[in-house]
């Protein structure tokens, strides 16, 4: 058994090399084909994002960025993880409010910065709030969905033994729907991530939003490819960490 | 109401009948209506008018042509659904909607939780109720031993058959020590073998527990096998057609299905079963 799942586990590392060397000489050969003029290889860009982590300024954008987002994401979880409950808890509610939150996921989200930035003015706060739009819905609507395909007969259980609706929720109805709210987790978490980043981009004096549009704005070839590789690296490993974290806990076999 | 329930004499019993104590769970002019869903909003009659007294620390089966009702009764047993018309009561207490204490049910779908080891699941069923660690820790040790799992108590579900996911689901009920127990076609998923031999387990845990089991099948050899008394349901709406005493002895086991009586007995319940599993899927019986 141990010497199975050692070889299953070398086996996985061994494919993700595999696939991060593939991605690696996709890189290098886009980066010839375009020219220097719109990328860097991933040499110099390596070599860039480990000189822009040494410098003192970069530091106090990141700080911002990692401020605004970690707000922004928790509000999403909490707030889309309690929507997803009380509609996955009540087929009524559910049935008339489905198809209102998947008509706000589809409005375009940056037609909102404006009213947005009028209410909470520039700073922080906007920010928050543009990241916390773009993750809320979708943690709310897998959470929903979530909810309502637990096994009828683990809530028949549940009932049987005269389970409150607290215990209900905490011993069956999370750990059942945990494996689909993490999906809506990870999606949350990249689509909180896009928010702080534009509402950065678009109205903010910091954070990597804004160091992103100024080096477009100044046509900064190396700074837009390492910011462009430090935000894959944190997306992809947070996202791996969640998909791990949720194999862990509740998809044990 | 007038009856057409017939409580028919014990069929040729070869050993000594096991003693009924009284009456546990009693149904009194139970009906069941439901809603059809949709625009029509007709009304259903599913089941009844039921009246049937359990005894206590007997094993009672119910057997029925599909959709006759037979898990609305158990629901209803179970305080998983209420009555249209009627009273269920529970030694003596009205069951109205409310999940009564020394109640416990195994389903037909398997009901393990798939995110905790055998242990954990067991000990699920204990999350309610307050005991001290030591009693509590006896209660899961007990269980585990009585369904043989005590070898795959860190297991998880996925890692175990069929057949052993459900000994789990009765683990999980028997650590409450149920005064009744309730089983909605709990082997339906298992092939012929594998059911034969739970079902001797099932014999041994209602000997050992002296609890009262209610038992929901559609198949006729194993209430034959199983029960002291098997009642016969009729098509929607199910009511009650025929009660069998089987006069098995309280020691019994898979055996008793190469005995006579057995024979008899299943092929009694087929006598009284097989115009209404006609009815059942729209075939009245013409008689010849």
């Amino acid at each position: 058994m141990n010497a199975t799942s050692s070889g299953g586990s070398n086996a996985g590392w061994f494919s993700a090399l595999k696939l991060i060397a593939l991605l690696l000489v996709l890189w290098q050969a886009l980066a010839w084909m375009v020219g220097d003029v719109a990328m860097r290889t991933p040499l110099q860009t390596m070599t860039f994002t480990a000189n822009l982590l040494t410098s003192p300024s970069f530091w106090p954008h990141l700080a911002e960025t990692g401020r605004a987002f970690g707000l922004a994401l928790l509000l999403a979880v909490v707030i889309g993880l309690a929507i997803g409950f009380l509609l996955g808890i009540n087929r009524f509610a559910s049935d008339v409010l489905e198809p209102v939150l998947v008509a706000l996921y589809s409005i375009p989200k940056i037609t909102l910065y404006p009213i947005l930035l009028l209410m909470f003015g520039l700073g922080v706060a906007a920010k928050v709030a543009f990241g916390t739009i773009h993750g809320v819905i979708p943690i709310a609507l897998f959470t929903l969905a979530a909810v309502r395909n637990v096994r009828p007969v683990f809530v028949k259980t549940g009932r049987v033994m005269g389970l409150g609706t607290g215990r209900m929720i905490s011993g069956i109805l999370l750990p059942a729907a945990m494996p689909e709210i993490f999906t809506g987790l990870r999606v949350g978490f990249s689509l909180t991530l896009i928010g702080t980043l534009l509402g950065e981009m678009f109205a903010s004096q910091r954070g990597l939003g804004f160091m992103l549009m100024n080096a477009i704005g100044l046509h900064n070839v190396d700074v837009i490819m390492a910011l462009t590789f430090l935000l894959v690296l944190f997306a992809g490993s947070a996202s791996g960490l969640l998909l791990f974290l949720n194999r862990r806990l509740y998809q044990r076999a | 109401m007038t009856s057409i329930m017939t409580t028919s004499k014990p069929i040729t019993p070869t050993r000594t009948p096991s003693a009924p104590g009284a009456a546990q769970v009693s149904l009194r002019g139970v009906d069941k209506e439901f809603i059809r869903p949709g625009r029509s909003g007709e009304t259903v009659h599913a089941l009844g008018p039921i009246d049937l007294d359990l005894r206590r620390g007997e094993f009672f089966a119910v057997v029925g042509p599909s959709g006759c009702g037979k898990s609305t009764l158990l629901e209803l047993v179970a305080g998983l659904s209420t009555a249209t018309r009627g009273d269920v009561t529970f030694e003596g207490k009205p069951i109205h909607n409310r999940i009564p204490d020394g109640v416990g049910v195994v389903f037909q779908e398997d009901a393990s939780f798939p995110w905790l080891s055998v242990r954990e699941n067991i000990a699920f069923g204990l999350r309610r109720i307050k005991i001290d660690p030591k009693e509590r820790e006896r209660r899961i040790e007990n269980a585990l031993a009585m369904m043989g799992l005590t070898s795959f108590a860190h297991s998880f579900p996925a890692q175990l058959s069929g057949g052993m996911r459900q000994r789990v689901c009765i683990a999980r009920t028997l650590v409450t020590e149920p005064r009744l127990i309730l089983l909605d076609e709990p082997f339906g998923a298992l092939d012929q073998q594998t059911r034969l031999l739970m079902g001797d387990e099932v014999l041994n845990l209602w000997r050992k527990t002296g609890a009262t089991v209610f038992l929901i099948t559609h198949a006729l050899d194993e209430a034959a096998m199983l029960a002291d008394r098997i009642g016969v349901m009729s098509a929607r709406p199910g009511r009650l057609i025929d009660i069998v005493e089987t006069g098995w002895p309280r020691d019994r086991d898979s055996r008793i299905v190469q005995e006579e009586a057995f024979g008899a007995i299943t092929a009694r319940l087929w006598r009284s079963l097989r115009a209404e599993s006609m009815k059942a899927i729209g075939k009245p019986e013409v008689e010849p």
